[in-house]
């Protein structure tokens, strides 16, 4: 069964001032119908980028490239900017981390869920709107009639998310984009919004493409998982056998930093990566990680090798890194 | 202890931000040529006495109305021709940019000081301030700038230091109003607040903390209200209600050439288009500072 | 054990005009919070947007006046405290790296203002104790002469800790100061917090929303629901045992890496706080899922128990028998 999204050697380089960066660093992953996968990183991993170069939504001053890019089985890489719009919002949709700034605030919800549905579907008003009200009350919202006529601002920041899905699931897409949907809004609606979404992929059966920062979140929600650093994906398998044992040392060392109640010791030293990000700007070679690494030697300066154990795939020199020393 | 901070290596390896500065400001085409032209205009009046030919206030009826050097009849004596009463044109136009700049300045400051005070003010203090100061702008903005000066004229006489006055007290609005909203947004960042709790006094912090931030609106605010008021001024001198004959005001010239306007075109043309550029000039200097001045964040 | 800190029944309401006609509303962003701070604590606020954390830390750090109650540093009442006095005693960090620090400043001169402002020492001693201080959260000697803009987030917030303890204050408060860092970062401020305590007999007053982060660096928790504190107790007590409902839907919604757990249902419905109009009665009763008669019409008291304080009508001893009026009502109308 081919995946429903392809992707093999994307790059985005950016033009800055002080350079070209390269935000992207030739990355391959694949998504299957109706699976979930998180990309998660930290900022500045590139992971954002990705988003918006499969959605065709970089600005111009970046430039993207890629050996092969395909969706439900066509070509995505070299699709005309007509074609990609038919595809955005209608069969590949996304959805961002600010709901305030991504509803327009000028028009009503009912307004901005409508158009999308008429826009692709080239639907009645009526059947748009019986659609419309048909998904705010799958995403929760009720009574969706009244809520229509609302204004964005009118809705807290857990109801405009919601909203913000139901704009995203209007035209039925196959693929759903979620970029950091969670991390403005409150813990205890971050858990509710996250259990709509894996809700909402069980009975529509919509794959997910979850960006993240947030490992919790990763563990709890996705069934694959890639890890992205400085532009790379560094380390790619399910969200088993990542948790279960973690092979690349960036990895680690997150892991290692985040404290779980119950389980790390309150009040004692946490694990931590020194250092920062190293600049993507100009000429990058070798490892990104290395000058991080606890086990860096010479030849992770030189092209790394990806290694692959049981469907669990990481980028390093060394085959393997001894337990202990997660910093 | 230290593991935490980077080696060398790990740092942004790229121009410090002085050399970014400097590579930003030599790069900006606006703020060069701006800079270039106010720079020959302000050489120009300081240098007047040296580099004017003649002197401007030198009147000689044989000599009236001749046309400038690339006319049929220009000659060497004096490059720019001369005017109804034989006064050498370049010697005029050169006093003139003292006229001018001196006006753009003299207001820019005076207006400067009392707009950007009450803005700080009411953007900093908000409330009851606020409210004074905002209905102090709407009662400046009801009155019409121009019928105030010839009102004022009218029981003063015009002069070179009226005009000063009058602009000067009149044109304080749009410094009030930029910098009470630049203010208001500083004004809520959270290194305000540091300060405050550091137990900092109120001046400082206005001085220390929330001027500096709101330097480059003030900056683009200034260079549009000195170029304002330098048009404003040649406005009313050519209305006869600004700087009186025989000063050589680049407006009054144009009042004095209107009669003459389509035979002797130069007389119009040269004045007006020395106004343009200068005017030009400030423009693209105030938006060259601004541009260049903004810190620039890392993502 | 000496109290820096305390409030003692601490309200603050702000009106908000809504418009020239429109009658004025009060919006109760603190109301009636009791808190002491003993030396050497950590104490953990949590709480989520609403619930009245940084006006109630804008009042601790004497920035904003209480409308009642009073507040007290070293057992003298604030009011009566210079600004400079209390500046010497307790010291602020934000959550925003970017807004916190002024850009127009270097480094070196964020980090003395402090001393400047309350005259101590010459200029050059100033600097050299702003560098000393630099070195301490683990910055070199060359980042003092840097701006802003040229640091990252985790670095940033390294200059706004050193700004906080140069005058070598007794009580920081830290409002939310890893939450707009990446984790690997954060991880990194968290260690220094926890070295710096130990080295200068640091009171911390700490402010997040993040329970993982909380359990991690609080000795004592306090959270907060709509401007009331509705649970207080020791670390261990309210994470092994958490009692108010509140606090349960809260740890309930910490996702902490661990695959195969799903996403728990915290029984919250969608209502949300709205400090303009808060509900009668107990505060956080739309949105509870131990509802009973009591709570839609009466305040709960703030009982002290064995475990802490709480403020809820299912622990208030003083009710004939806690689950005795409280037969959850059917089908409830409230939550949405």
């Amino acid at each position: 069964m081919a995946p429903l999204l392809s992707v093999s050697g994307l790059t985005v380089d950016l033009a800055t001032p002080r350079g070209t960066l390269h935000a992207v660093r030739d990355i391959s992953f694949d998504i299957n119908a109706g699976e979930t996968l998180c990309l998660v990183g930290e900022s500045g991993c590139g992971k954002s980028m990705t988003a918006l170069a499969l959605m065709g939504l970089l600005p111009n001053s970046a430039t993207r490239r890629a050996r092969h890019l395909a969706f439900e089985g066509g070509d995505l890489a070299n699709v005309t900017p007509r074609k990609l719009a038919s595809l955005r919002g209608n069969r590949m949709a996304m959805i961002f981390q600010e709901p305030m700034t991504a509803l327009n605030p000028a028009y009503t919800i009912g307004d901005q869920l409508i158009e999308v549905h008429r826009r692709h579907k080239g639907s009645t008003y009526a059947a748009a709107r019986e659609r419309a009200i048909e998904l705010l009350e799958k995403v929760g919202i009720t009574p969706a009639g009244e809520r229509l006529g609302q204004f964005p601002h009118q809705l807290s920041g857990g109801l405009r998310q919601r909203v913000m899905i139901a704009m995203a699931l209007m035209c039925g897409p196959t693929l759903l984009i979620a970029d950091e949907p969670t991390t403005a809004l409150d813990v205890t609606i971050q858990a509710q919004t996250l259990r709509l979404l894996i809700d909402i992929q069980r009975d529509l059966g919509v794959a997910i493409l979850l960006i993240t920062h947030d490992l919790g979140v990763v563990a709890r929600v996705a069934q694959r998982v890639a890890v992205m650093y400085a532009g790379e994906i560094v380390e790619s398998a399910t969200a088993a056998s990542l948790f279960r044992k973690p092979r690349h040392p960036y990895t680690r060392g997150l892991m290692a930093s985040i404290p779980i109640p119950g389980r790390t010791p309150p009040g004692e030293r946490l694990g931590s990566i020194p250092g920062i990000v190293p600049s993507l700007i100009g000429e990058v070679r070798g490892c990104a990680f290395r000058d991080r690494c606890a086990f860096a030697f010479a030849p992770c300066a030189e092209t790394v090798p990806w290694r692959v154990d049981n469907e669990h795939g990481w980028r390093c020199t060394l085959p393997e890194v001894p337990a202990e020393a997660a910093a | 202890m230290n593991e935490s901070y980077a080696p060398p290596l790990l740092e942004v390896v790229g121009p410090t931000s002085g050399a970014l500065l400097r590579r930003r400001i030599f790069t900006h085409k606006g703020l060069l040529i701006g800079s270039t032209l106010l720079a020959i205009v302000l050489l120009m009046a300081l240098l007047a006495p040296l580099i004017a030919p003649h002197d401007p206030y030198a009147q000689d009826l044989t000599q009236r109305m001749i046309p400038p050097l690339w006319y049929e009849n220009g000659t060497w004596a004096h490059v720019l021709g001369t005017d109804n009463l034989g006064r050498d044109y370049l010697s005029r136009v050169i006093y003139g940019a003292r006229i001018s700049l001196l006006i753009g300045l003299a207001v820019m400051v005076i207006s400067g000081l009392i707009g950007a005070a009450l803005g700080l003010a009411a953007g900093y203090f908000g409330g009851r301030t606020d409210m004074v100061v905002t209905f102090f702008i709407t009662i400046r903005l009801a009155m019409p700038v121009i019928l105030v000066a010839l009102a004022v004229v009218a029981m003063v006489g015009g002069s070179l230091w009226v005009v000063v006055l009058v602009l000067g007290l009149l044109k304080w609005d749009r410094f009030a109003v930029v910098m009470r909203a630049a203010t208001q947004q500083v004004r809520s960042l959270d290194y305000v607040t540091a300060a405050a709790a550091t137990g900092a006094s109120t001046p400082r912090i206005i001085v220390g903390e929330v001027l500096p931030n709101v330097l480059p609106q003030l900056i683009v605010v200034a260079s549009v209200e000195a170029a304002s008021a330098i048009l404003l001024e040649a406005a009313l001198s050519f209305l006869g209600l600004g700087v009186q004959p025989p000063l050589p005001s680049w407006g009054l010239m144009i009042a004095e050439a209107k009669a003459y306007m389509f035979f002797s075109f130069w007389l119009i043309a040269i004045p007006g288009t020395a106004l343009a550029l200068l005017v030009l000039a400030i423009n693209m200097v105030g938006d060259g500072i601004r541009d260049v001045s903004a810190p620039s964040g890392r993502g | 054990m000496t109290t820096l800190l305390e409030a003692r029944g601490v309200s603050r309401t702000f009106t908000v005009s809504r418009g020239m006609f429109a009658k004025k509303r009060l919006l109760h962003a603190v109301s009636d919070v009791n808190l002491h701070i003993a030396k050497g604590e950590v104490l953990g606020l949590v709480g989520e947007s609403g619930s009245g954390k940084s006006t109630l830390a804008k009042m601790l750090l004497g920035l904003l006046s209480p409308t009642r109650g009073s507040i007290h540093l070293g057992g003298v009442d604030v009011i009566g405290m210079s600004r400079l006095d209390m500046a010497r005693r307790i010291q602020p960090v934000f959550q925003d790296p970017y807004s916190s620090l002024n850009p127009r400043k270097r480094v070196v001169s964020i980090v003395s203002l402090p001393l400047a402002v309350q005259g101590i020492g010459s200029a050059e001693e100033r600097r050299e104790k702003a560098i000393a201080m630099l070195s301490r959260v683990g910055l070199a000697r060359r980042h003092a002469d840097l701006y802003p803009n040229e640091l990252s987030g985790g670095q940033r917030q390294r200059v706004a800790i050193a700004r906080a303890l140069v005058v070598e204050p007794e009580l920081v408060l830290l409002d939310e100061p890893t939450s707009a860092l990446d984790v690997s970062v954060q991880s990194q401020i968290l260690n220094l917090l926890l070295d710096l305590r130990g080295d200068f007999g640091l009171t911390y007053v700490f402010i997040s929303h993040n329970l993982a982060v909380i359990e991690h660096i609080a000795t004592r928790v306090a959270v907060m629901y709509l401007g009331r504190i509705v649970e207080q107790s020791e670390r261990d007590a309210l994470f092994r045992v958490p009692r108010h409902p509140y606090t349960r839907a809260l740890l309930d919604s910490v996702l902490t890496p661990e695959p195969g757990l799903g996403v728990p249902d915290t029984g919250l419905g969608l209502a949300m706080p709205n400090p303009l109009d808060p509900p009668p009665g107990c505060v956080f009763h739309p949105r509870c899922s131990e509802l009973g008669h009591r709570c839609r019409t009466e305040l709960p008291r703030t009982v002290q128990d064995a475990g802490g304080l709480m403020a809820c009508h299912l622990y208030d001893g003083g009710v004939a028998r806690p689950h005795d009026c409280l037969s959850p009502l059917p089908a409830c109308g409230e939550r949405e």
